[in-house]
Parts: C-alpha cells; structure tokens; sequence
C-alpha cells in the first residue's frame, strides 16, 4: 500500500548565483597562502612530475616552490636584468627562462648555474618553451622575432621574423616536435612548423594577444588579448570558433584544468573566470585582490597559484575530507556485505526483490507516528531551526494542516517556550514563513496569556515580538504609501497616452473608451 | 419555440459502475473469484487478474447480500430489494433458479446447521419506513421450476438492525448474534434459549457504547462486537446468563467499521475509519499487527475460507485483496465517489480517459471504453489524515490538459478559518518514458484569490510561439503563464512563468477560455466579456449582457468560430458574432453547464427549471436546437464532456447527428456518471467488450498454451478450407445447447432439426466466420446477452433517472410481461 508521505519542505528559489556542481567544486579549496615575490609575478609553472614543485617567476629571480611550502625550495637568481618565463621541460629536470637582456639561459633544476646560454636575441626575451622531442628549445623576443635553439649544442636552428611587434606569449604542441605557437602585440597568432621556413597558420585575433593555449589534443588553440579569449579550430586551418568577452580588463593569462573539460582566464579587472570548454559558458568566478599577471594549476586541480601585479603569489590548496577517514567505525568485514550479492540468477530463477528501505527524518518519524509535540520539539533543536527555518516552519504547517497545532504548542515550560519566542522573532518576519508564523503567534499568545507576568524572560520576549510586529506594520504602511504613489504615476501616464498600458509584473492598467455595452434582443 | 426532436432510442444510460463496496465481498472456495454486490449485479472478479471475469445481471432492484450455496460451493444465492433470491452458477455466469419472497431483502445468511433454509432480514410488514426489522428463515422449496414462490417464511429475531454487519451466526451455525445500539442479543438455535446482552448508555470519558457490528469465532462460543468508540468487546460463556465475561480491547480511535474472525480463528481482524487494517491474535489480544495507509476508510473485511486471502473494501469505492502475511496483493478500483468533483470532468488527449477528482488530493484517470480505472496521479503529495470530523485538507480545485495531452496544470487549495489561502499551482509534463506526468513548475500562489478558471491555448499549426496557459482569479486579475527555456550547461529543461498580468476596471476575473486557433482570449469579468490578442495582450473589445454577471462563456468551433456563446447568472444565453462584434441572439434559458463538441459545432446546454434537468443541444449558427430532452436527471447536472469517439457511428436520423461523432457524458449531482446513448451502439459495445475481458482471463496453464497452439492450426485449417458460416441464434442450436445433456432426445432426431435450422436461418443472416470453430461457447454467450440486454434494456427505460435506492418495485403485470419477454426468441437481435 501507500508508503508515508514526508511533509512537504517548501524550498524557495535563491537569490544569486545558483548553486551547480562547478561552484561547489571551485568553492572547495582552502584559504589562500600569500606569498610576498619581490616583483611582479609574471610567470608560474608547474613541474609536470611529482612532487610538482613550482617555478614562479618574478623580477630578478625565479623561485621554486613545493606543494606546501611557505619559503622557495630554491632559487635561481643568476640574472643580470629581470627574468621572464621560468619554464619546465616536460620531464622536469631543465628550466629555461628568458630575460631582459635578451640571453635565454638554461638551468639544471638540482644545480644552481645556468647550464647553457644562448643569445642571439637583441631586445628581452619574454617567451621560453621547450618542445616535445625534448631536444630543442623556443624562444620569442621583443625583437619580433622567434627563435629555434638546440640544446645540447646551443645552436639557433630557425629564426623567424614574421611578426611585426613584440611576442610575448607562445607555446609548443605537446604531440608534434616540430609545431609551436606563438602570439604578438601585433594582433595575430602564427603557428610555425619547424620543417618549413615560414608560418603555416596566422590567425587575426584583433587585440594585442596576451597568451596562447593549446589544447592537449593539439585541435584547439585558445589566445587571449585585450578583453577577448578566443578559441581557433585548427583542423579547420584557423578559424574562429567562438570568442569570449568576459572580463571588462585585459585578460593576460590561460589555463586548462588538468581534466580539460575547464578553461580558466586571469585578467587584470583582477577576476579569474572558469569556462565549460564544451559550451564556452562561464561556470564560475574567482576574485582577487590585484590584478592577475599568471596563473597556473596544479595537476588534478590540488591547487590554483595566482600572481598578481602587487607581487603577491596566492596559493590555494584543495580541501580533502580527511576527517570523514579516520572515524569510519571499523565494521563488519567486506565478505559480509558482498554475501550472495554476486550470485547470478539462473534460468526460470523466481527473483525477489528486496524492498527499498526510505530514510524519514526525525520529525517524520514522529509525525508518522502522530507524536506532534516531540515532532515540533524536533524541528525546534537549535541546527534545524538556526540553519533550515523553512524545515521548522513546513512542520508547523504540518501540524496545523492536521488540526493538532495548538496541541503541539500546548504544555511548554519557560525554556521551551523561550526557544519557540525566539524563533519567532528571528523569522515572523521573513515573508516566506510570515503567513504560518501569524497563525503560530496567535496561538501562542492565546495558550501562554495566562502565565505571563511568571517568567521575565518570556515577558522579555513577548514584549520584543510586540515591538517588532508593531515596527513590521509601520513598514508595510509605508510601502503602501509608495506604491500608491506609483500607482497615480502610472495612471497619468496611460491617460496621456489614451491606449492600454500593460505593466510587465503587476500594473496593467486598462483605459481609453469603453465599448458601448451591447444591445438586449 | 422548439420543435419537438427527442427520439425514443436516444436514452440516459449510467455508466462508470456501481458502487462495489456496498455489502461485504465474497471469495469463491479455490480463492480464484471474489464476488461482490454491485448495484444492480453481481461482480465476479478474478483475485488473480483484478479484472471484471463476469457480471451476473438478473436483478431489477440493488442487490443486498450474496453467499455461497452451502451445499455447491459453485453456486451462489443473491438477494436484491427486488424481493427475489436468485441462484447463479457464478463461473459460467448463469441464472439458475429464482426465488420470489415479496419481501424486500436487505440482508442474506446461510448458516452450516440449517442448508436447506437461508436467513434474510427483511423489514416488519413489509414496510420500510417503520425502521422494524426482522432476521427470518426462508425455507427454499425443491423445484425444478426455474422460478419458485416462496412461502415458507418464519420469524427468527425481532427487533434487529437492518445493516448486515449486526447478524452473524456462531460456531457451525448454533447460534446466531444480534446487535442493536445497547443491546447484544444471542439466540441458540437447538436449545431454543435466548440471552440479552445490554451494556450501559453512559457517556464517560466520551465512551459510546453503541455496537456497530459483530462476528462469531468459526470455533469457540466467542462474540466479537465493535462499537461507536473504537472499542472491541470479546464476549465468552454466553451461554449463561449471569456467568457471561467480557474482555475489552481499544486501538480504533473512532467507530469500528467491520470486523470478522479468520477462517480458523486463529485472529480477529478489525478497521475503521483509520483505514488500518488491525489484525488481533486471538486470546492474546496485546499482539497486534497492522496494515496502515489503505486509503478510504474501512468498510468491509472478508476473509476467504481457506484463510488465505482477506480484503478489505473501502468508502472510495476499492477492494483490496490482503494476503495472510498482511501484504496487498491486489486493488479493484472503481470509479472513485464521494469526493467532491471541483476540477470537473477532462479528457486526457493521450489515454482518452475521463480525468476528475478521485481520491483526497489526487487525480483519476478513468478509462471510459474498458469502464475501469487506469491510475490515480498523487497531486497534492501529502499524507492524507483519515479523521471522521473532516479536516481541512488540501483539495484539487483545477485541472486542465493542453491539447495534445503534453501538459496537465492543477491548482490545489487549502483554506481554512485562522490562516491565509494556501494556493499552489503545479504544472506536470508528460514523460514519455514513464507514461505519466512529472511535476515540472510549483508555483506558490499565483493568485492571491481563488483561481476561479484555466485554460491552455490551443496551438494550432498556423500559430508558433510558447506553450500558453491562463489563469483568471478572483483578486481581479489574470495572468498569463508562459513556457520558457531554463536549461543550462548540466541540463535542459523547461520552467513556466509568469508573462503577462491584466486587469479590467478592478472586477473580479471569472472565466477564460481561448477561441479554437488560440487566436483570441475571452476573459469574463463579473458582468463583461473582454476580448484580448494573444500576440501583443491589447484589449480587443467588450461584450456584456447586463445586469446578468457571466457564468460561462465558450468560443464555437469550426464553421461556428466566429460565435461567442455566454450564459449569465439572470438566465439569459447568449450569442455574440466576433466579426460584426454584435449581439447575434439571446434566450431566456436559465443554463447550468455549457459545453462544445470539439469535433463538431453543437454545443450542449444543461439547463434547470424548478429542479429539472432538461437538455439541448444546438448549432449556434442555427435558430432550431438540433435535440432537446426533457428531464435528464434528477437533481441538477454539475458538470457535462464531449468524448470523441473512437470510430464515429453512423446515425441518419437527424435528432441523433449529434452524436455520431462525439458521446456527451455528463455527472450529476448524486455523483452518477451517465451518458446519452442509443440501444444498437450500446448493446453492440456491451456484448464485444465482454467476450474480450472472457478470453482475455482465462489463466495461462501450459495445457492451456498446448490446446491454444492446437486451436490455431485449426482455425488456420478451417478458414483455408473456407468453410460457410453457421448461423448465429437459431432456436434450435440453442436449445440443443442449453438443455441437459440427460433430458435431451435422441441424437439422431436432433440432427435432423439441427439441419433443418441451418437452412432456415441461412437466408437472413450475415455470419461471422472467424467465431465458427468457439461456436459452441459464443452461442452460449450470445443467449444470455440478449436476454441480459432486454432485462436491462426494460429496466433502464423505466429507471434510468433515479438513484439506485429509490428504485420502484415491478408491479406483478410488469413481473409477467417480462416473463413473456423471456420465452420468446430475441436472437435475432443479436444479428442486427
């Protein structure tokens, strides 16, 4: 037959943002670590293996840190000029970083000198980027040009010199050696390939590009510059696919989480927005204090290090529920709970299902079993009435849709009354639960009159709830006054205009001639 | 002013059933059939299938009381307030004999001692309004005759209740137990002894100690009384008058409806107005178990005889068949009564069945061409409290289904004195997955009155644009809702919302409806119909009829859409022409419901004059109803519906054109549902649904799968072989067929007459090929058709109208004209 009906819980819509998975994801990670750089910080890059330590690079030197680490683990402070662009190789152990002067120097992560120079460029370098074969190295200046080295023997292979302003974003295809990206204050983004002498792919992106990004599929490319990201099909030779203007700033910097399903941008209006990479919506935004230069994520999203022009490095770490582990009771053993759940029925087997066993909560229980006032005494407990009124309030409604409110009010003592007043007067007047809550104090006023007079506290109360109804009224009369106002603004303004008027929520106010009415046969 | 078009053969036939829980159900000895009282039949249900395997029609009057004939368990004796007791072979559905007491028989009993006599209460002198009631025996006299008069009545009891649940008889049929408010009464057949049991009348702490029913343990001298408090009283040693003991037990808060003992008496099972079924271990009465939640308050509990199965039947017109481990096994559900119909009677465009108000806070889907219910949708979704001083529950209030049957909105309400209206308006989307509706849009209070109507706009081809709705509401305003796109990056879907909100002169809105292409809404308000454009939400023009305040308002259809029909609360009807905007033409007619045949232009009004009915149905276009009927029903009609047919008939007289496409059911005010119908169509659809539900519950044993497997070769091997039909309803087979085997002659002098038969009745018969090789069980089937449809036939027209307890008794030239009926040959009706 029928099971119990649990009481109906009004939900009310939310105001704000809505609640999705994505902002309770984002949400979910420690309060930030503030690290103070020496200068701006203008590139961050994690190490691709583990421990995944971090090189920040900021003015003169370039900082690795650890996962936790409050201090770097190491520096490399080797340069004359300002450093840029402290990058990894993809197996963790070179970095390269370019610099002011326009020499790129190459480090060994566990040594401290630069393992090799290479100079050539005229102006600061600011764009470094190992390629996939590990062997080679590329470099992007503000010479306009871009620069192919081998490593070991510090030779240029390519140069070249396509673009016609600074570059000062780039980035290699991680599944073809020969491929890299790079983007330039003269709008475009060119993708070379090694083995040609000249740019396969320019694309227009119409603003000064800040960063480039490309996907780890090696289809997609996303440049940012100006208020704009873009994202380029490259299968389609380069075309547009669909171009983000959420920042009301440029935005400098890109990121891809590590499942690639999210795209994230900083920017300097100091936002950092998170898309959907399937539908191009944002689904989230983070704030900070300055505006963004760098941002990176750590891989499986453990932490989101930002660097801000104030050379402050904000870290976040995700939250783990580790509490939840440690107090796992130690119970029966796995063999149990598996008993005969892997049998596999058999041909002409009859199966019986078992029943699905619903979860009530306690005021349910109670309710089921016609315990009002325990019911109500359940849903006064001080978690459910501070942190869900609407649960308390749908009970109280509950209880009067079965006639047994005054009951379950009846009988109280001056602490229980106490908590019944002050739950009260913290919500009779929110016009959610106003219309339960009248009723309630009524009852309760004419249950409880005669005692009055006993107890200073629930004469405290009752005296704070007269106060608080009387100032609700004065409001109410008020709002009234105002929207009777209004209501004269709107009727003039339809009689100048003769013709009907239709307000969008409320006022539709209907003038102008009246048909005759008509004739009676 | 009107011509006189009502024809005979267009009648009120009832239809959605009868009340099913009017007397306590039956089970059959093997627990395959239950039986039960149901209006003027005999039910028999399959408690395997749930379904109607067969109705046993006889009786011209409700039928009181069945039992099984003690001496054939296959046989079932039936009384009815027609005065006749009737023996049926209940699985072949046949009228044995009939025996008339001239007595109104409220009340049947057959007792283990005595098998040739059944006991029945009947009134004192045969005269009902007294309120003296008497338990008598009624000695069955051995006739071969197929109708016996009986005379052998005596006195039992005096002085008894008249509700069947205050008789039982005691441990195999010894005694027999009487109760009447104070008094419990006991009656030992052998010793001729009598014991009086009174109890006290006082009123302490709100006892009450009225008995309301009683049982006797199938073993022990042990009397089992329920009474008005909820208490249950277990009386032992009745045998003596001073030494008797009572033990009371107490869990029913209010009245104890029934209660009865198990088979071995091992428990006691007992229900209320709770809707809990108790079941009370015998002499340790502290062990309880229940079986909450049944639904409507308990009405009757049976118990089959092997102990088995119980069930239970409830005031919302349901019979639950309860296993002995108290777990339901299956629910017969009938057209649930009793609730007050608010929302109306709808169609649902999808199942083509009736929807209305059925259960507290539910909707009933109720399927007009197999006349049973198809499922109840949980509206309100709140525990429902069964108290016997009604509480203010939550009730649904409006229905209404978008055209294609995609969308259903329900509006339900909850007012009671101390608190604000509580108003919730919930839009459901149809789930092609599931096949039901799905809550989609909960919107608390839309109005901040009552929503006094709703309607959908119908999209028609030509007109794109969101799914609209519109809901006019007393606070003077109404409000237009719109389906929007709510989707996101997780998920797609769709949310309703408010779009538009108008007003005229602060009257209160009473009625909308939108024309047929969704082109123009009419919005009453008060005394004024006000005519807006659904694209842009301009008022488009006025109509009014003063001083009469609205009261319907409907837009014509096809050739007649450029009418505007309104009726006003002073009587007047009323025709406006929306092209020349200009009163067409008005009548004095005092309309109750006004309703349109969405297939064709006619247009059913019900109107009331000093308490009567009368009916008309007219084109708006035309100046002359198409058909008039006086006097529909008794009492007024509260709500009426066109239901498309199926396939149209084919009518040429022009009083029944109306009906040829669309079937006007209409519900009264005693809550009968009840339709317009001709005797052909009738007969037709009666006698094909039921070979239908026949075939389809035969169970499924393999010899069954084996014979069927056997059957069909056949049949394929007799059409190949194109073999000439047989005739149907000739005299002859059916007598062959009918009479017993041991009484017929001999074989080779049947043949001939046999023969003889076929040539006769071959020249004005059509036949029916596929039915040759069933012919034997068809045959059979189309006998007692005829005769059941003429019986029923004769009845209707006499009694169509009133309720079923008001029904009059045949007088005995009548009782004779029918007997004559009986004799002579009607199956050629069958051919027609």
């Amino acid at each position: 037959m029928s099971s119990y009906k649990p009481t109906v819980i009004q939900t009310y819509p939310k105001l704000g943002n809505k609640v999705t998975q994505d902002t309770l994801y984002w949400k979910n990670y420690k309060s930030p670590v503030q690290i103070k750089e020496f200068g701006a910080v203008t590139n961050i890059n994690f190490s691709p293996i583990a421990p995944y330590n971090y090189a920040v690079t900021a003015s003169t030197r370039i900082n690795i840190y650890g996962r936790y680490s409050q201090e770097p683990l190491k520096t490399f402070s080797r340069f004359n000029d300002t450093a840029y662009c402290g990058t990894y190789r993809n197996d963790g152990r070179l970095l390269a970083a370019g610099s002011e002067d326009g020499i790129v120097r190459l480090f060994d992560v566990a040594g401290r000198a630069a393992l090799r120079q290479y100079s050539g460029h005229t102006k600061a370098v600011q764009v470094t980027a190992f390629t996939s074969d590990k062997y080679h190295l590329m470099s992007g200046s503000d010479d306009y040009s871009v620069r192919l080295w081998d490593i070991p023997s510090t030779t240029e292979l390519h140069c070249f010199k396509e673009h016609t302003d600074y570059i000062r974003c780039g980035c290699t295809s991680n599944l073809n050696a020969d491929l890299f990206v790079t983007g330039s204050y003269d709008h475009t983004v060119k993708v070379f390939d090694a083995r040609m002498d000249k740019s396969v792919i320019t694309m227009e992106h119409g603003q000064p590009v800040e960063s480039v990004l490309l996907f780890p599929s090696g289809g997609l490319l996303v440049s940012a510059g100006g208020r704009y990201v873009k994202v380029w099909d490259m299968l389609k030779g380069g075309q547009l696919l669909v171009s983000l203007r959420n920042h009301h700033k440029t935005v400098t910097c890109l990121c891809l989480s590590s499942s690639g399903q999210r795209l994230l941008s900083g920017s300097l209006d100091r936002h950092v927005k998170i898309y959907s990479t399937s539908t191009y919506k944002v689904v989230h935004s983070l704030d900070y204090a300055a505006a963004i230069l760098s941002l990176a994520l750590a891989p499986e999203n453990e932490a989101i290090v930002v660097g801000m022009t104030n050379s402050v490095l904000n870290i976040r770490h995700r939250k783990h529920n580790e509490n939840k582990q440690e107090k796992k009771k130690k119970g029966p053993s796995y063999r149990f709970f598996i008993k005969g759940k892997d049998y596999m029925p058999k041909k002409g087997d009859l199966l019986v299902s078992k029943p699905v066993k619903f979860h009530l909560k306690k005021y349910d229980k109670l309710l089921k079993g016609f315990r009002v006032s325990l019911a109500l005494d359940a849903v006064l407990e001080t978690n459910v009435r501070v942190k869900t009124p609407e649960v308390t309030t749908g009970v109280m409604q509950e209880l009067n849709r079965r006639g047994v409110l005054q009951n379950a009010l009846a009988g109280r003592d001056e602490k229980q009354l106490s908590v019944l007043l002050s739950f009260l007067i913290r919500n009779v007047v929110d016009p959610r639960f106003t219309s339960v809550l009248v009723n309630v104090a009524e009852i309760i006023v004419d249950i409880y009159s005669s005692v009055i007079g006993e107890s200073p506290l629930v004469d405290n109360q009752f005296l704070k709830l007269q106060d608080l109804i009387e100032k609700e009224i004065d409001y109410q009369e008020e709002l009234l006054e105002v929207l009777g106002m209004m209501d004269t603004i709107f009727a003039t303004m339809t009689t100048k205009k003769n013709a009907v008027v239709c307000g969008n929520q409320n006022y539709a106010l209907i003038a102008g001639p009246e048909e005759e009415p008509m004739v009676v046969a | 002013m009107v011509e006189q078009t009502a024809r005979d053969d267009v009648r009120v036939i009832r239809t959605g059933g009868s009340k099913i829980n009017y007397r306590r159900p039956l089970f059959s000895t093997d627990n395959r059939y239950l039986l039960c009282a149901s209006g003027d039949f005999v039910k028999v249900y399959s408690t395997a299938t749930e379904e109607c395997v067969r109705v046993l029609q006889g009786h011209k009057n409700l039928v009181t009381g069945i039992q099984l004939n003690p001496r054939n368990h296959l046989q079932l004796y039936s009384t009815s307030l027609d005065g006749t007791i009737r023996l049926w072979d209940f699985t072949d559905g046949i009228l044995m004999k009939t025996f008339v007491v001239d007595f109104k028989l409220l009340a049947l009993y057959t007792s283990a001692a005595d098998e040739k006599s059944i006991f029945a209460i009947v009134p004192k002198d045969n005269n009902e309004i007294s309120g003296n009631f008497q338990l008598v025996s009624i000695n069955l006299p051995k006739s071969t005759d197929q109708e016996v008069a009986v005379k052998d009545v005596t006195v039992v009891l005096d002085d008894v209740h008249q509700s069947p649940k205050s008789i039982a008889f005691g441990r195999e049929g010894q005694f027999v137990a009487s109760v009447k408010s104070l008094e419990l009464c006991v009656l030992f057949f052998k010793r001729r002894k009598y014991y009086r049991f009174p109890l006290s009348s006082k009123d302490r702490k709100g006892a009450n100690n009225v008995f309301t029913c009683v049982a006797c343990h199938p073993k022990e001298d042990c009397v089992a009384t329920g009474h008005k408090d909820g208490k249950i009283r277990l009386w032992r040693n009745i045998s003596n008058k001073q030494e008797y003991t009572y033990s009371t037990q107490h869990w029913h808060h209010n009245v104890v409806n029934d209660l009865i003992f198990s088979a071995e008496g091992t428990s006691l099972l007992s229900g209320g107005v709770e809707s809990v079924l108790v079941q009370w271990q015998y002499k340790s009465e502290t062990k309880k178990n229940f079986l909450p939640r049944l639904g409507g308050a308990i009405e009757h509990i049976a118990t089959s005889p092997d102990g088995f199965l119980h069930c239970t039947s409830h005031s919302d017109n349901k019979i639950i068949t309860i296993q002995s481990n108290l777990t339901v096994s299956a629910i017969i559900q009938g057209l649930v009564k009793g609730q007050e119909v608010l929302t109306g009677l709808m169609l649902d465009p999808r199942s083509k069945a009736l929807v209305l108000n059925g259960k507290p806070g539910h909707l009933q889907f109720y399927s007009l061409q197999s006349d049973k219910q198809l499922y109840n949708l949980d509206i309100v979704q709140k525990e429902y409290i069964h108290q016997s001083s009604e509480l203010n529950q939550t009730q649904v209030v409006k229905a209404a289904f978008d055209c294609q049957g995609t969308w259903l909105v329900t509006v339900e309400e909850r007012k009671d004195e101390t608190t604000d209206l509580e108003q919730q308006m919930k839009l459901w989307a149809y789930n092609e997955e599931q096949q039901s509706f799905a809550l989609n849009t909960m919107i608390n209070a839309p109005h901040e009155s009552h929503i006094s109507a709703l309607c959908f706009q119908n999209l028609t081809g030509s007109r794109s644009g969101p799914a609209t709705l519109v809901t006019a509401g007393l606070d003077c305003q109404f409000k237009v809702w719109i389906l929007g796109d709510d989707s996101d990056i997780y998920r797609k879907c769709v949310c309703w919302s408010c779009d538009f909100v108008g007003t005229y002169h602060h009257l209160q809105a009473t009625n909308c409806s939108f024309s047929e292409d969704g082109s123009l809404l009419a919005v009453s308000f008060e005394q004024i119909i006000t005519l807006w454009d659904p694209d842009t939400w301009d008022l488009k023009c006025t109509f009014c009829h003063p001083p009469g305040k609205i009261q319907d308002l409907a837009f014509g259809r096809l050739s007649c859409s450029k009418y505007l029909l309104g009726t006003t609360d002073n009587g007047f009807l009323c025709c406006w022409n929306l092209l020349s905007c200009s009163l067409e033409w008005s009548t004095r007619l005092n309309v109750k419901v006004l309703q349109v045949d969405p297939l064709s232009e006619n247009v059913a009004a019900f109107t009331e004059f000093s308490q009567v009915t009368d009916l008309f149905v007219f084109k708006p276009n035309e100046p002359r109803p198409l058909y008039m009927q006086k006097n529909v029903c008794s009492g007024l009609v509260q709500w009426a519906l066109f239901v498309p047919r199926e396939f149209p008939e084919d009518y040429n007289s022009d009083g029944k054109q109306w009906l040829a496409r669309s079937q006007l059911y209409f519900l009264s005010a005693s809550q009968n549902l009840m339709t317009f119908s001709t005797e052909s169509v009738e007969e037709r659809l009666t006698s094909s649904s039921k070979h239908l539900v026949i075939e389809e519950n035969i169970p499924m044993t393999p010899l069954h799968v084996l014979l069927g497997k056997h059957r069909e070769q056949q049949t394929n091997f007799v059409s190949e072989a194109k073999q000439t039909a047989l005739p149907e309803g000739s005299a002859t087979i059916d007598e062959m067929l009918h009479t017993p085997a041991h009484v017929l002659p001999n074989a080779s002098f049947l043949c001939s007459m046999f023969v003889n038969s076929l040539m006769i009745s071959k020249m004005g018969t059509s036949a029916k090929e596929e039915e040759v090789e069933e012919m034997d069980s068809e045959k059979e089937e189309d006998e007692s058709d005829t005769e059941i449809t003429l019986v029923e036939d004769e009845q209707e027209t006499k009694e169509a109208y009133s309720a079923e307890e008001l029904l009059p008794k045949l007088t005995k030239s009548e009782q004779k004209e029918l007997k004559k009926l009986r004799k002579i040959d009607f199956s050629w009706i069958a051919t027609l």
